[in-house]
């Protein structure tokens, strides 16, 4: 049995975080000015590569509310607020498909709080004070376990060299800086590296996203001293192991809020449309659909809070939560934005219709940080055990 | 969330201590799982043994007032007395029709007379009760129901036919539903209770279902005497009370099917999975049954964590939301969980209970037919999602 709060932690404070976000974005980030930043212009992101784009007025709002500060400890200038709180906050940000690098400086957040070094501590108090990161772990295979990186660390001398490539770096032309994962000879450590680091390179991705960019890193010769390291090489997968509840935590918020918003606006038009004198709702076959997306994505909805609960009161069990979280959310949100598509019908297929950029949005982030089938495949592992000798798997 | 009062946090621990002490270990033959897999006397009159061991513990009743048979504890013991028992794995209670439907509606709908003569009877098994509500013509389209109650006097003359009776042939008492004037659908409607056993003008007869065994049955009811004093609420005030009735069957399917068991039930499948063969190598092995495995223990996970969230208004956009999932979560949980550990048995999932060899007595692919009671009675699964898509989501009536 478990010692968690039957409300999953979730109370005022948690509400109030919501609230505000809620508030904050219907005003200032509504699918008209989504349309208006990242939607005028097909060819623009498609053809033509242009970045797309996001507010940065906005954004200095939502650091001005310290939304940047809420992972980072008190100690180090941060609000220290609950999962419970900040997920139900990022739903919010899934909910408007909002444009930012929030949830990558989140994601670092959860891994930078989870070290305890000097230089840890540093960019933890940056980050509350508004700089942005994004998590640069992934080799170009897109493998998402956690020592896959093809950035090598060697000591020279007093400093540390880096080499190599970092990909599918999220929202990598909207931040400050980057938290690499290198192979040394004994393990991975971790380096925060401001975007204008000698010898680092950004090179773009062009993703069907529309309201995200994604980026490579190329690190040539790039030297820091050793007390920039945030994590030593006996310690960052240590480090990133316990960090991996509150990143798939965070990105299945996202996923919910972005799926809740597909069957509400999919209900609303199922509601108007009329077709045989009927709306479209009256019909069983559009009617069924409908409910099965709700009840997939309430599962994921329990699974989200209780997952944000497992972080924030027993984080040495939260990996199985935050792996049914993630599964349940990406694969709810799958089938919602597929049924979201099908059943606006013909309009629902065209660039005019809204839909395209929350399907976008929750097919990228079902990808990230590992599918349903990814964390079923680890689940597994923990609930079954593993495969005996000898079997494949 | 409130906090658990004192006497809640005590009785939870009587409850289990006193489980755990007197919980049926050994029993000599296969117990059934649910009214529709009773098949012998001896089941019947062991789960109703056992009926009366819990009551007299205060694990059934307890949230009723003492005047009624009950012992007038808070409305929250009642809900740990189910869970602690479904925590323990005990067998179900055997009358289930009365504590799910007969007593909550009495309760709700009856008179003081009725309330005093009915209640202490369905919570301590001494008289089985059953429902007659379905008819040929009257499934999903419920109020459909034709049995007719024409009024003589003092008395009611019921003429019918009701099916799918669970439970019929021991019952005592029928919570009836049925028509007292043609002339309106809805306000045509009354509620009765209805003598069963021994009554002159009742046949129950056994339906066999698709495993092969009795368990529910018809009920032809020609010329029964109903004094008017059985019956429940007004004249024409059926529909109302018949509502009531459904709310608690389908809030209960949640404890019974899902929500309290979910977990023992996954453990159960990975257990099997785990004796079983594919393609010659341990079943729990094989990638894709893995797959299989965590996508329903997710599920399994959800529907229990459901419980909880809804209790959390904060965290329900719409207070009916997760409740009206309730049923159709649990129904079709237990279906695709039994059809999984069908499956992955392979050959051997298809020897029937009587082969020495079949896993577990045949429990998995009688479990996977018996499942599909689940998803059609109460409401069937299409019926549920109708429901959930008008009154939760607000799209158009479907008829």
């Amino acid at each position: 049995m478990t010692a968690q709060p039957a409300d999953f932690g979730y109370g005022p404070e948690e509400t109030l975080l919501r609230e505000q976000a809620k508030k904050l974005l219907d005003e200032y980030a509504s699918t008209t000015t989504l349309r208006k930043l990242v939607g005028k212009d097909p060819a623009a992101v498609y053809a033509r590569g242009e970045l797309p784009g996001y507010d940065q007025a906005v954004w200095r709002r939502c650091v001005e509310l310290g939304w940047t500060a809420l992972m980072v400890p008190e100690a180090c200038g941060g609000v220290g607020a609950k999962m419970a709180g900040v997920a139900a906050l990022v739903e919010e940000v899934g909910r408007h498909a909002f444009p930012s690098p929030l949830l990558a400086t989140l994601i670092c957040s959860a891994v930078l709080r989870n070290a305890s070094s000097p230089a840890a501590k540093r960019w933890l108090g940056k980050i509350a004070e508004g700089t942005t990161m994004s998590l640069a772990l992934t080799g170009q295979r897109g493998s998402w376990e956690l020592d896959e990186t093809e950035i090598v660390a060697e000591r020279a001398g007093d400093a540390v060299a880096l080499d190599g490539c970092a990909f599918f770096v999220q929202d990598a032309f909207k931040v400050d800086a980057f938290l690499v994962t290198a192979r040394s000879a004994d393990g991975i450590c971790l380096v925060v590296l401001s975007k204008d680091t000698p010898g680092l390179v950004l090179g773009r991705d062009h993703v069907v996203d529309l309201t995200r960019d994604q980026g490579h890193l190329t690190l040539s010769g790039v030297r820091i001293s050793e007390e920039d390291v945030v994590a030593s090489s006996s310690h960052g997968r240590h480090v990133l192991r316990g960090a991996w509840p509150s990143v798939l935590t965070l990105v299945s918020a996202d996923l919910v809020g972005a799926s809740e918003w597909l069957l509400q606006t999919t209900v609303d038009y199922a509601k108007v449309r009329k077709q045989f004198d009927r709306s479209l709702g009256f019909f069983q076959a559009v009617k069924h659909p409908l409910v099965n997306a709700m009840m997939e994505i309430d599962l994921a909805r329990s699974h989200l809070y209780h997952a944000a609960c497992s972080v924030d009161v027993e984080p040495e069990h939260a990996e199985v939560p935050a792996r049914m979280a993630k599964s349940a959310a990406g694969d709810a949100a799958t089938f919602m934005a597929g049924r979201s598509v099908q059943l606006h019908g013909g309009i629902g297929f065209t660039w005019e219709c809204d839909v395209h950029f929350f399907f976008k949005r929750c097919r990228h982030n079902q990808a990230l940080y590992g599918d349903g089938v990814h964390q079923r495949k680890k689940l597994a592992n923990l609930l079954i055990g593993s495969p005996s000798a000898g079997a494949k798997s | 969330m409130t906090e658990p009062t004192s006497e809640e946090i005590e009785f939870r621990e009587y409850a289990r201590r006193w489980l755990d002490e007197n919980k049926p270990r050994d029993v000599p033959f296969r117990l059934a799982l649910s009214p529709i897999e009773i098949t012998s006397r001896e089941q019947k009159d062991y789960l109703q043994a056992w009926q009366r061991r819990c009551y007299e513990a205060r694990l059934v009743g307890p949230s009723y007032p003492r005047e009624y048979g009950g012992w007038g504890m808070t409305a929250a013991c009642q809900r740990i007395a189910q869970q602690e028992l479904a925590r323990a794995r005990a067998p179900f209670l055997l009358n289930l029709v009365a504590l799910n439907m007969a007593a909550p509606t009495i309760f709700l709908h009856g008179d003081e007379e009725q309330k005093r003569r009915f209640i202490p009877g369905c919570l301590s098994a001494d008289e089985i009760w059953c429902q007659g509500f379905s008819e040929p013509g009257a499934g999903s389209d419920l109020a459909n129901v034709q049995t007719f109650c024409e009024r003589r006097g003092d008395v009611w003359i019921a003429n019918g036919h009701k099916l799918w009776t669970s439970l019929g042939q021991f019952a005592k008492w029928m919570i009836l539903l049925a028509r007292t004037s043609k002339d309106d659908k809805y306000r045509g409607l009354t509620y009765f209770i209805c003598p069963v056993e021994g009554a002159a003008g009742v046949t129950v007869r056994p339906l066999v279902k698709i495993t092969g065994e009795a368990g529910f049955n018809e009920v032809l009811l020609e010329g029964v005497t109903i004094p008017d004093g059985l019956r429940l609420d007004r004249v024409g005030n059926g529909w109302t009370v018949a509502m009531t009735t459904l709310l608690h069957e389908r809030g209960a399917a949640e404890g019974a099917g899902g929500g309290a068991r979910a977990p023992q039930l996954i453990g159960q499948l990975i257990a099997h999975a785990k004796r079983m063969f594919r393609d010659g190598d341990c079943a729990a092995d094989d990638p894709v049954t893995r797959d299989q495995l965590m996508k329903l223990a997710i599920r399994a996970h959800g529907i229990e964590l459901h419980a909880r969230r809804a209790g959390v208004p904060a965290l329900c956009d719409h207070p009916l939301r997760l409740p009206l999932q309730s049923k159709v979560l649990a129904s079709e949980l237990d279906q695709d969980v039994a059809r999984l550990g069908t499956d992955l048995a392979g050959a051997l999932g298809e020897l029937a209970a009587l082969d020495p060899r079949a896993p577990e007595h045949g429990h998995w692919p009688l479990a996977y037919m018996n499942s599909y009671g689940f998803t059609i009675a109460a409401g069937t699964s299409e019926i549920q999602r109708n429901i959930l898509g008008e009154r939760v989501l607000g799209l158009e009536k479907s008829k």
